[in-house]
């Protein structure tokens, strides 16, 4: 999970970026703590040595100076905001080893489905990507607002129902590695966590040929059963018998899904409910 | 008749908050008991509840605020504690439990604790330091202060009776929309913020005119203390902010009571629409709060340096310019929402600007300090303690102003250490700081120094405890609001951060200790001179408690640090003995206004939380009645004579003679 520990070229510049940008700033920062804890200290009233100005309170080439420092470290860390979030803008697509693989990921009450169009595959809380390809994400969700996050991979982006968000990754080490949701969406929102099983890409076929042997198939009537809240769903592999799933899902022709009603106090009976619509 | 509640509205099978709630209430009957028994309650409803006096109103604003931060360090702790614990399992707090904590948390700091604490120190100073009797609206003022406590109270009484929202201090729809949550929570969050937002945009109205149009004689605006400016500015951003905010939510309110369709899901919905206004307003209200501790450590360092405050019209020019452009960084908060990268860089840059004034500001009070005599009171520690930490959150702030930065660190632990770093570090330490510097002018006496000291290193060494591991938790994927996790590298930074809270703790019962400590010490720490601390600015040229008409004679002011130059000129001058002429002094008489309405807009909020109609309707006509009475009320105002007057000055003008003849004022 550690974002100090990229596995791809995202994460990395990103990492890049954080690290450099603190080292731009402790270069202001730090001399400022050392002046302030060394004034306060020499200044003291009890120190004999040190002069006292009781009616110091300006100076021209001071004043210069305290707007200049925190100005010219701005224009500098500007340069580095403006650079960076254009070369790492989510929808700009990276390169890699072959053709971009695309990945559609629906966050649902609390779990992830994630779509493999060209493969016809879906899964359930569990990702297998290969290793070097681009990765090219498309995320939606089935009801309330998440985000789709693999620290290690970089770059987090919101999930909305209605809505399509992009984001393009790439990993470049096979191993496995943990996803997650990090914008909060409720009581089962701690176990929205997904595995990232990075593959050579030469094995992707391979696990595309096994996966495909499952028994389950998700089509609209199947997804409307997974739809519903619940916590901790296990990782399943799906065949995917309906190719507009995820678009269905983004347009609305399947309605949003219905929330989680547990626990909750105060719920207006019914009849009620139907006046207020 | 009682529409949506009945008896499964109480959470009896929770025993957390029905022990807690239990326990305030038996201290609350308790407090009550003593007042009534002891006969104090005339006196506190004649000096206190009626109180239109903007002295007595800040106290009381201050008093809710550190009543309220024990509610929200409540809550603080048992998050520090159930995820130190819910490694692999669910800890002590099911997450229905757990969320409604972090949303009461977020909610109670900012709104009932954070916020009236600045309103009340602006309350109690301002008028003193502009040199004059009152402020604008004084009645108003009182209206604010108790719609105030009304939404408080609001939120409190959701502990016992139905629930608190789960979705997080600020109700992202369309998790808060009826369809994700159907309990009267997200009504409570609503219907407390919609009403103590009333009392604020009044108390931000009543000091916006207060300090433009009422100063005294020679009060120019450049050379008003910095107090003054950074209120001014404060306000401001309220008067702009707030109604942003109150018509955000009453659109949320009209998607979950009428159906609309403003943020949901269907029909047309946009939940970014509500993300984008809701930190329109937000931003903004991050300013509200720390403009008035960048006023405070102004005041404070400059009168402990014994030293006019080092570019004073810097200062005034990097307020004014946090001001404004505080309204022109929303989007940073939602980076990760999936914009183009023009806008997430403009913005990005937008709010590294904001740093550039921020920055000139910790300039100009390190270059106050040099040459200098600092003595180290208690205010004086709290501001270099501010000082130093809130640098590192600028730091770590600007640091998530950079968008690429930002998508790896947005909601992450590491974002919940930064805004706690600025807020802890900079709007809490500036309420403390005020806090003990304004006591004696308040109540006459000091607080108690050592315990001062104590609660002020336990709260800054507890502080770098529980917050440090946040950043290095976030740096290794932690995201915030989870209520357990299994990753076993986060363990131990969580252990090291609920034992920095249990730190804090200490420093909030030395807090506590201080204030009885002092109460019962009240006369070795008495000050008579109204001046303790060898002061700059007009609050100290009249008695501490200042009589309810704050000066016998308005004060005529020449330039900046008023009284400094005031008590320089007795000294070289030898004190004139020549008494002023007194005249008679008319002051607003008290009126229960204030409390009759928020009493009747309680009652509303909570009839439109559980649907009862009927009492809403008697609530509305009541709150609406008692405006009628105050608008045509005959007197609103009494007047002291002046042999009254001049006989309360006389008392002292004598100590502060002594005092200046044994020169103080060096």
């Amino acid at each position: 999970m550690n974002i100090l520990d990229p596995q791809g070229p995202v994460g990395a510049a990103e990492k890049t970026i954080l690290i450099d940008s603190i080292g731009i700033m402790l270069a202001i920062v730090l001399p400022t703590v050392v002046a302030i804890l060394a004034f306060a200290y020499w200044f003291r009233a009890s120190n004999t040595r040190a002069q006292y100005w009781p009616d110091w309170e300006y100076s021209g080439r001071i004043e210069l100076v305290v707007w200049s420092i925190p100005a010219l470290t701005v224009i500098l860390l500007g340069g580095v905001a403006w650079i960076g979030a254009h070369q790492l803008d989510a929808r700009a697509p990276i390169p890699g080893s072959g053709e971009p693989l695309t990945i559609q990921a629906v966050s649902i009450e609390w779990k992830w489905l994630f779509i493999y169009p060209e493969q016809k595959l879906a899964t359930i809380n569990t990702l297998t990507v290969p290793a070097g390809v681009p990765l090219h994400f498309e995320l939606t969700s089935s009801s309330v607002m998440n985000a789709f996050f693999i620290p290690q991979f970089g770059g987090m982006v919101y999930t909305m129902n209605g809505m399509v968000s992009r984001l393009n990754l790439r990993a470049d080490n096979p191993g496995t590695f943990k996803g997650l949701s990090s914008q909060f969406s409720g009581d089962g929102f701690p176990d929205m966590n997904f595995d990232v099983h990075v593959v050579p890409s030469e094995q992707f076929p391979k696990w595309v040929q096994a996966a495909s042997n499952t028994d389950k198939s998700l089509d609209q009537h199947e997804y409307e059963q997974i739809a519903k809240p619940s916590i901790n769903h296990q990782q399943t592999i799906y065949r995917l018998a309906d190719p507009d799933l995820f678009f269905f899902t983004a347009t609305q022709k399947i309605p949003p899904s219905p929330g989680s009603q547990a626990g909750a106090i105060g719920v207006a009976p019914p009849a009620e409910a139907a006046d207020a619509r | 008749m009682l529409g949506k509640l009945n008896w499964s509205s109480i959470p009896f099978n929770q025993p957390l908050p029905m022990i807690a709630s239990a326990v305030v209430a038996l201290a609350i009957l308790a407090i009550l008991g003593w007042v009534v028994v002891k006969g104090h309650l005339p006196y506190l409803w004649r000096e206190w509840i009626t109180s239109v006096d903007h002295k007595r109103i800040g106290v009381m604003y201050i008093l809710l605020a550190m009543v309220m931060l024990l509610r929200g360090f409540s809550d603080a702790i048992m998050m520090r504690m159930q995820q130190s614990v819910a490694f692999h399992g669910g800890g002590f707090l099911p997450p229905e439990h757990y969320d409604q904590i972090f949303s009461a948390h977020g909610t109670i700091m900012i709104f009932f604790v954070a916020m009236p604490f600045m309103i009340g120190l602006m309350n109690l100073v301002v008028p003193l330091q502009l040199g004059v009797r009152d402020v604008a609206f004084p009645t108003l003022n009182s209206v604010g202060f108790w719609l105030t406590a009304t939404g408080a109270l609001l939120v409190n009484i959701s502990l016992v009776i139905g629930e608190f929202a789960r979705n997080g201090w600020l109700p992202y729809p369309p998790l808060s929309e009826l369809a994700y949550s159907p309990g009267v929570g997200v009504d409570y969050y609503l219907w407390s913020l919609e009403i103590s937002g009333v009392g604020t945009l009044v108390a931000g109205i009543n000091l916006v005119t207060t300090v433009l149009k009422i100063r005294t004689k020679g009060m120019n605006y450049l050379r008003m203390p910095m107090f003054c400016w950074t209120t001014l500015a404060t306000n401001l951003l309220i008067v702009a902010a707030f109604p942003i905010l109150t018509a955000t939510l009453a659109m949320l309110l009209l998607d979950r009571y009428f159906g609309f369709h403003f943020f949901t899901n269907e029909a047309g919905g946009n939940m970014m629409m509500f993300v984008n206004l809701i930190w329109a307003w937000g931003h903004p209200e991050v300013y509200i709060l720390v403009l008035p501790a960048f006023g405070i450590f102004s005041e404070v360092v400059s009168t402990f340096s014994g030293k006019p405050l080092f570019g004073y019209r810097s200062m005034v020019l990097a307020t004014m310019a946090i001001c404004i452009i505080s309204f022109m960084v929303w989007l940073h908060h939602f980076f990760t929402m999936g914009a183009g990268p023009d806008v997430n860089a403009i913005f990005g840059i937008a709010s590294m600007i904001i740093a550039v004034p921020t920055g000139v500001k910790i300039y100009n009070w390190l270059f106050t300090m040099y040459g200098a005599r600092i003595r180290f009171a208690t205010p004086m520690l709290w501001s270099i303690g501010f000082m130093v930490t809130f640098i590192i959150g600028g730091l770590t702030g600007v640091l998530v102003a950079v968008p690429p930065a930002d998508f790896v660190l947005h909601n992450s632990l590491f974002l919940v250490a930064h805004f706690h770093n600025v807020i802890i570090g900079g709007v809490l330490f500036g309420a403390f700081a005020g806090y003990t510097y304004w006591f004696p002018k308040a109540f006459g006496f000091k607080l108690h120094e050592g315990l001062g000291h104590a609660a002020f290193w336990c709260w800054l060494v507890g502080f770098y405890v529980a917050f440090m591991p946040l950043y290095a938790l976030g740096l290794l994927g932690m995201t915030r609001r989870l209520q357990h996790y299994d990753i076993p590298e986060w363990r131990p930074w969580l252990i090291v951060a609920a034992a920095g809270a249990v730190l804090i703790l200490s420093g909030i019962v030395l807090q506590i200790a201080q204030l009885a400590v002092s109460i019962r010490r009240r006369e070795q720490l008495r000050d008579e001179t109204g001046d303790p601390w060898d002061g700059r600015s007009l609050e100290w040229a009249t008695a501490s408690p200042p009589p309810a008409f704050n000066f016998a004679v308005l004060p005529v002011v020449f330039g900046e640090d008023a009284y400094w130059r005031l008590k320089k000129l007795a000294a070289d001058r030898s004190w004139s003995d020549q008494e002023p002429e007194y005249r008679a002094i008319e002051i607003p008489r008290n009126s229960p206004t204030g409390f009759v309405c928020a009493f009747f807009a309680t009652m509303m909020g909570f009839a439109l939380i559980w649907h009862i109609w009927w009492l809403v309707v008697a609530g509305a006509i009541g709150a609406f009645a008692t405006f009628v009475v105050f608008a045509w009320r005959d007197e609103d105002e009494e007047t002291i004579p002046a042999e009254e007057v001049a006989r309360i000055d006389r008392i002292n003008r004598a100590q502060r003679r002594t005092m200046l003849s044994g020169g103080t004022a060096g």
